[in-house]
C-alpha cells in the first residue's frame, strides 16, 4: 500500500512538514542561527507548530528530561513520521501536544495549533481542541476502548457532547464513520471484546475521526498487530488522511512503516530530533549515523547486502538521567570524532530540505560559522551521507562498555 | 566448548537433522463451548546440524506451539518429536536429557529471568539442574557470558536483571542456554521485544554461535526481515501447517505460495510491486476450512487464476499434502504445481 | 573480595533498602518498637520475678488488693501481683503465637504452593480441602481439638496451627499462580528443571514476601486464639497466660465485684500485642510487595 505521494521534494504544492533547528532552552550562546531549509519562519501556513518543546518528569531522583527542545511544523494535509526507540521521547511529544501527560511532567515551549498555544489553553477550550482540533489514536486499542460500552455509543459520545448532535443524527454519523473505516454499520452494537485486534483499531480510528479533526496523532497505531492487519490499517489511515485532507503525525519505532506512510520523517534520539527530511531520502540515505543505523536495522528482504548480515548498533540507548557530554549519541556512534565530545549538535542543514544534528554534515565554512571545531584533517571533505552505515562486525563486548563498574569490586 | 564435528555450512548437501517434527499435531481442548483448536495440524520440520531455520507466520498460526512441542513443553496429540534420529518419549528422564541438549530462548528477556536471581544464578541454573554444583561452575558461567558477548563476565555476575538493558538481558538469557553446551537453540521471537538498534547485535550473536560452534537454531518469528538476516532455511506456517519451505533465497526471493507472496508484498518499503493485502482476519484454528486451508483468503483463487489453471475445484476440496521436513524448496499449493499455469 | 562475600554485600544492601522502606512506615515502626519492648520484657522476666511470687501458695500479697505502691496493678484471688502475672503471661502468649503461626504458615505455604503449581486434579482436591477447613468455624475446631487432646501448651499450638492455615494457603496459591504464569517458569522447565526445582528455586522465593507478611498477621491471630482457648478453660492449667488470667478473674467473680485490675491489664496486653503484630505485618506487606508499595 504505497501511498501516492510526489517523489520530487520540490514539487509545487506538495504538502510538507518541516523541522527546524532548535537547541535546548538556555543553550543559545553557541547555537548558530542556521534554519532548516524550506522551513518557513512564519507560522501562518502551519496547522501545527511546535517550538522548543521540552518535557521533564519529576521523580524522587530529580528531574529526568524526556524531551529536550523539539521543534517542527506540520502543514495542512501533510504527514510527518517521528521515529525512535523506546525512551527517546517520541510518545512524550505526542502526549504533550494535547497536554495528556501525567502531573509529574513539566512542559515548556510552545505548541501552536492554528496559532493558538495548546500549553496555555483553558480547560474548556482544550477539551474542544482534543475533539475537533486534533485527536489521537493510541497503540493498545483494547485498553483505550471502554469494555462495558458498545462501540457505537463510544463513537457517538463526542458527537453528542461536542457537536450537540441529536441521537438520530449521531447514529447516522456513527454508521458513516464505521463504513469509512471498513466496519459494517451493525458493529455499532458490538462490545470491544467481540472485535478482533484489527477491528478494534478501526473502531479507534472511527472515534478519532468523529468530530472531523484536522490533525490526527497516531501513536504506534499498528505496533501490536500482525503484518497483514498492519498493512490493512496503514492503508486505511493513508486513504483517510488523503481523502479527508487532514494532517497526520505518526509515531512509531518502525522506520519502514513511517517511510511508507509519511511525507517527511523525523528521527529522535535521547529527547531530540537528530535527523529530519523527506521520508524516502531519510530512510534510504540518512545523514545522521543514528538515522543510518536505525534504517539499516530494518533489512529489506531480497537485498543481498543484508543477507546473513544483521546490523545493529553496539551499546544501548542512553539513560536520560545521565546523558553524555556533547553529542548524546557519541558513545554508540560508529563515526565518532574528537570534537563530538565538545559540541552539542543541533539540526544543521544537510541537503535539500533536510537537516541533521551531526557535526559531520557541516562543511568547514559552516562549521566555522557555527563555532564548531574543525573536523580531523583526513576526514575533511568527505561526504558524510554514504558512510552513515554502521559496521556490521562490531565487537560484541562493546555492548558492555557503557556499563559502570559495580562499586564493590 | 567442543563444537560438534558435523557442522557443515553451505555445503549444499542436507545435513543430518538434529531435531525435527514428524507428522506433529497439537490440539488444545476448546474453552467455553468452542471447538478443539488444532494449533499444529500436521507438520514435518527438520533442523540440520549447524543450520538456522526460520519458522515464519502470523500470530495464531501455531509456530510457538510447534517450538514448545519440540522441547517437550507441549505434548503432541499425534506424531513425534525426533532428536538425533530417536523419537522423543515423554518420560521425565528423556525430557530432561532433551532439555540439556536443546535450549529455549524466549521473546521477553525481562520476564524470562527471575527478578530475584543474579545474573550468575540465572546462567548457572541449567548446569545446577543437570550436573549439580561443581567446582568449575564459575569458569563455565564466565565462559558462557563471554560467549554471549558480556565481557568481562565477572562484572555481570552479581547484577540483577533490572539493572541491565534489554539487550544485555537477552544476552544473559542466551548465556543461560549456552552454559549447557546445547546442540540446538529454539528461539521464540528472540528480538521482538528489543529496540531496533539492539536487535542486529543479538542476531549477529546467533549467527556467530552457529559459525563458531556449529550451534543449530530454530528461530520462530513473524518478521520476514529477520529470516532474511540470519536463516538458512525458512518454513512459512499458516493455520497449523507449513505451506512453503526451502532455502531462504528461494522462499523469500521467489515465493511460490500465494500466502508467502502476500506476506512479502505487504512489507513496508518492500518495493516489490502492488501490495497484496489479504482481507479479513487471520482465521481461527478451531475452524480450519476444508480443502486447502488458505483457499478462503487466497487471492489467486479469488482472481480466477486458479480456475484458469484448472485447479479451483481442488483448492476448495482437496488438501494439498504435507511438506517433507527438509531438503529443497517445496510448496503446498495446487496452483503452484498446476502444469497449465500461465 | 570473594564471590560469597560479594553476594553478602548485595544481600545486605537489599535488606538495608527494605529496612529503610519499613522505617518510612510510622505504624509499622510503632508496632515494632512495642514488640521489641514486650519481647525484651518477656525474655528478662525470670530475672526480676521469682517463681514463689507466682505460685498459688507462695504469694505474699493480700486477696484482691487494689493497685497501690506495693502492687502497681493490684493482686489476684491468691494474693499474686497482677503485674507479675501479666508480664509472665507474655512468655506463653508470644511462644504460642509464634509457634502456632509458624505451624499454620508452613502448612498453608506447602499446600498453597503445591496446589498452585500442579493445578488440575491435585490442585482442585487440595483447594476443596482448604475450603472445607476455611468454612469450618476455627474456634469450634480448636475447642474440639484442645478438648480431645491432653491439656498442654503443645495442644494449643497444634489446635491453632491446623485451623489457621486455610487463609495462608489461599493467599499463597493465588501468588503461586501469578508467579507460574511468568516466562521464567517456562525457561526453568525448558532448562530441564523438575517440579521440585521450579517450586523451590522460583516459586518459593517469589511467594516468600507474601508468606512473611502473612506470618506476622497470623501471630496476632494466634495470640488472640490462644487467649480465647485459655479463657474457655482449655489451656494448660499449669501455666500462666493472658487468657488464663482473665478466666481466673471471671471465675473469681471479678466482673460483678468490680475488681477491674484483675481483668483489664491482661486484656489490654492482648490487644496491644495483637495490634502491634498487625501493624508490623501490614507495613511488611507494603515493603515486600512492590505492587502495594506503589499505591499512594
Amino acid at each position: 500500500m504505497k501511498p501516492t505521494r510526489p517523489t520530487n521534494p520540490g514539487a509545487a504544492g506538495e504538502p510538507s512538514a518541516d523541522v527546524r533547528e532548535t537547541g535546548p532552552p538556555g543553550g543559545g550562546a553557541e547555537r548558530p542561527g542556521a534554519a532548516g531549509p524550506g522551513g518557513a519562519a512564519g507560522s501562518a501556513e502551519h496547522y501545527l507548530e511546535v517550538a522548543d518543546l521540552s518535557v521533564a518528569y519529576r521523580t524522587a531522583g530529580g528531574e529526568i528530561p524526556a524531551v529536550r527542545g523539539v521543534s517542527f511544523g506540520l502543514e495542512p494535509g501533510s504527514k510527518l513520521g517521528v521515529a525512535g526507540e523506546s525512551g527517546c521521547g517520541k510518545s512524550t511529544v505526542a502526549l504533550a501536544l494535547l497536554r495528556l501527560l501525567p502531573a509529574s511532567a513539566r512542559i515548556s515551549g510552545r505548541v501552536l495549533l492554528e496559532g493558538e498555544d495548546v500549553l496555555a489553553m483553558r480547560w474548556g477550550r482544550l477539551r474542544a481542541v482534543r475533539w475537533a482540533g486534533a485527536s489521537i489514536v493510541f497503540q493498545g486499542a483494547m485498553h483505550s476502548l471502554n469494555p462495558v460500552h458498545r462501540i457505537g455509543d463510544q463513537i457517538a459520545e463526542p458527537l453528542l457532547l461536542h457537536d450537540r448532535a441529536g441521537p438520530a443524527q449521531a447514529r447516522a454519523r456513527v454508521a458513516e464513520l464505521l463504513e469509512q473505516v471498513g466496519l459494517p454499520a451493525w458493529r455499532a452494537r458490538s462490545y470491544p471484546h467481540e472485535l478482533s485486534g484489527g477491528q478494534r483499531q478501526r473502531a479507534m480510528i472511527a472515534m478519532a475521526l468523529a468530530c472531523r479533526p484536522r490533525l490526527i496523532i497516531a501513536d504506534e497505531p499498528t505496533t501490536a498487530l500482525d503484518v497483514m492487519i498492519q498493512a490493512q490499517i496503514l492503508r486505511l489511515i493513508d486513504e483517510l488522511v488523503t481523502d479527508l485532507g487532514i494532517s497526520m503525525l505518526m509515531i512509531s519505532h518502525d522506520l519502514t512503516v513511517l517511510a511508507d506512510t509519511c511525507d517527511r520523517l523525523a528521527v529522535m534520539y535521547a529527547g531530540r530530533i537528530v535527523e529530519e527530511g523527506p521520508a524516502d531520502d531519510v530512510f534510504a540515505a540518512a545523514r545522521h549515523p543514528y538515522g543510518a543505523a536505525l534504517s539499516a536495522a530494518f533489512p529489506r528482504v531480497g537485498d543481498p547486502s543484508s543477507r546473513r548480515a544483521p546490523r545493529g548498533l553496539p551499546g544501548d540507548p542512553p539513560d536520560p538521567a545521565a546523558l553524555p557530554s556533547g553529542c548524546a549519541f557519541r558513545p554508540r556512534c560508529p563515526e565518532v570524532q574528537e570534537r563530538c565530545a565538545e559540541v552539542d549538535p543541533v539540526l544543521w542543514p544537510a541537503g535539500p530540505r533536510r537537516s541533521a544534528a551531526c557535526v559531520r554534515v557541516l562543511s568547514p565554512e559552516q562549521a566555522r560559522a557555527a563555532g564548531v571545531p574543525p573536523a580531523p584533517a583526513e576526514e575533511a571533505g568527505t561526504g558524510p551521507a554514504a558512510e552513515g552505515e554502521p559496521r556490521a562486525d562490531r565487537d560484541p563486548q562493546a555492548a558492555a562498555r557503557p556499563q559502570p563498574q559495580p562499586e564493590e569490586m | 566448548m567442543s563444537a560438534p564435528a558435523d557442522a557443515p555450512r553451505d555445503t549444499g548437501a542436507p545435513a543430518a537433522p538434529v531435531l525435527g517434527a514428524a507428522g506433529l499435531r497439537v490440539a488444545f481442548a476448546g474453552r467455553a463451548g468452542r471447538g478443539t483448536a488444532r494449533a499444529v495440524d500436521g507438520v514435518d520440520l527438520d533442523i540440520g546440524a549447524g543450520e538456522i531455520v526460520a519458522l515464519v507466520g502470523e500470530s495464531g498460526c501455531g509456530k510457538s506451539t510447534l517450538a514448545r512441542a519440540l522441547l517437550g513443553l507441549v505434548r503432541p496429540t499425534e506424531g513425534r518429536v525426533v532428536f538425533r534420529g530417536r523419537a522423543l518419549g515423554h518420560r521425565p528422564r528423556e525430557l530432561k536429557e532433551l532439555r540439556r541438549r536443546v535450549q529455549l530462548v524466549l521473546q521477553d528477556p525481562t520476564g524470562a529471568l527471575n527478578p530475584r536471581h543474579t545474573v550468575y544464578d540465572a546462567v548457572a541454573e541449567g548446569r545446577r539442574i543437570h550436573s549439580g554444583s561443581t567446582a568449575d561452575e564459575q569458569e563455565h558461567v564466565a565462559e558462557a557470558l563471554a560467549r554471549a558477548g558480556l565481557r568481562p563476565p565477572e562484572r555481570f555476575f552479581l547484577r540483577y536483571p533490572h539493572e541491565l538493558s534489554g539487550g544485555q538481558r537477552q544476552r544473559v538469557a542466551i548465556a543461560g542456554a549456552l552454559v549447557l553446551q546445547p546442540e540446538v537453540i529454539v528461539a521464540d521471537e528472540p528480538v521482538a521485544s528489543l529496540d531496533a538498534s539492539v536487535r542486529g547485535e543479538i542476531l549477529q550473536l546467533l549467527l556467530r554461535l552457529r559459525d563458531d560452534y556449529g550451534l543449530a537454531a530454530l528461530v520462530v518469528t513473524h518478521d520476514l526481515g529477520l529470516a532474511w538476516n540470519i536463516a538458512d532455511r525458512a518454513a512459512v506456517m499458516y493455520l497449523g501447517r507449513v505451506v512453503e519451505t526451502g532455502p531462504v533465497e528461494d522462499v523469500l526471493s521467489a515465493p511460490r505460495h500465494p500466502y508467502t507472496r502476500a506476506l512479502l508484498s505487504v512489507l513496508p518499503e518492500s518495493g516489490s510491486g502492488e501490495p497484496q493485502v489479504l482481507a479479513g482476519e487471520p482465521p481461527d484454528p478451531t475452524r480450519i476450512p476444508g480443502g486447502c486451508r488458505f483457499h478462503v483468503r487466497c487471492p489467486v483463487l479469488a482472481s480466477g487464476a486458479a480456475a484458469a489453471a484448472g485447479v479451483a475445484e481442488r483448492c476448495r476440496g482437496e488438501e494439498p499434502g504435507m511438506l517433507s521436513g527438509s531438503g529443497a524448496a517445496q510448496v503446498a499449493c495446487h496452483w503452484a504445481h498446476a502444469p497449465e499455469r500461465v | 573480595m570473594s564471590r560469597a562475600a560479594l553476594v553478602w554485600t548485595r544481600r545486605r544492601r537489599a535488606l538495608a533498602g527494605y529496612a529503610r522502606a519499613f522505617a518510612g512506615n510510622r505504624g509499622g515502626m510503632a508496632g515494632l518498637a512495642v514488640l521489641v519492648l514486650i519481647a525484651l520484657t518477656a525474655l528478662s522476666a525470670p530475672l526480676f520475678i521469682d517463681d514463689a511470687a507466682l505460685s498459688l501458695t507462695g504469694a505474699e500479697g493480700g486477696r484482691f488488693q487494689p493497685p497501690g505502691p506495693d502492687y502497681p496493678l493490684g493482686t489476684d484471688a491468691f494474693g499474686r501481683s497482677v503485674l507479675d502475672l501479666v508480664v509472665w503471661g507474655t512468655r506463653i502468649s508470644l511462644t504460642v503465637g509464634f509457634l502456632a503461626a509458624f505451624v499454620s504458615v508452613a502448612l498453608g505455604t506447602l499446600i498453597g504452593v503445591v496446589a498452585g503449581h500442579f493445578g488440575g486434579w491435585t490442585g482442585n482436591v487440595l483447594m476443596r480441602v482448604t475450603d472445607w477447613f476455611a468454612v469450618l468455624p476455627a474456634l469450634v475446631m480448636a475447642v474440639a481439638l484442645a478438648a480431645v487432646m491432653t491439656r498442654s501448651t503443645l495442644t494449643i499450638i497444634i489446635a491453632i496451627g491446623v485451623t489457621a492455615w486455610p487463609t495462608t494457603a489461599r493467599v499463597v496459591r493465588a501468588q503461586t499462580l501469578a508467579v507460574e504464569a511468568r516466562p521464567f517458569i517456562e525457561r526453568a522447565r525448558a532448562l530441564g528443571g523438575g517440579h521440585a526445582h521450579v517450586m523451590l528455586r522460583h516459586v518459593l522465593p517469589n511467594v516468600m514476601p507474601v508468606v512473611l507478611a502473612q506470618t506476622t498477621l497470623l501471630v496476632a491471630e494466634a495470640i488472640l486464639m490462644e487467649a480465647t482457648l485459655a479463657f474457655l478453660g482449655l489451656g494448660d492449667p499449669g501455666t500462666i497466660s493472658w487468657g488464663g488470667i482473665i478466666q481466673e478473674a471471671r471465675n473469681a467473680g471479678a466482673i460483678s465485684s468490680g475488681i477491674w485490675w484483675y481483668m483489664v491489664p491482661p486484656g489490654i496486653a492482648i490487644a496491644v500485642v495483637a495490634l502491634s503484630f498487625t501493624m508490623c505485618g501490614r507495613a511488611l506487606e507494603g515493603v515486600l510487595n512492590p505492587r502495594l508499595r506503589e499505591r499512594p
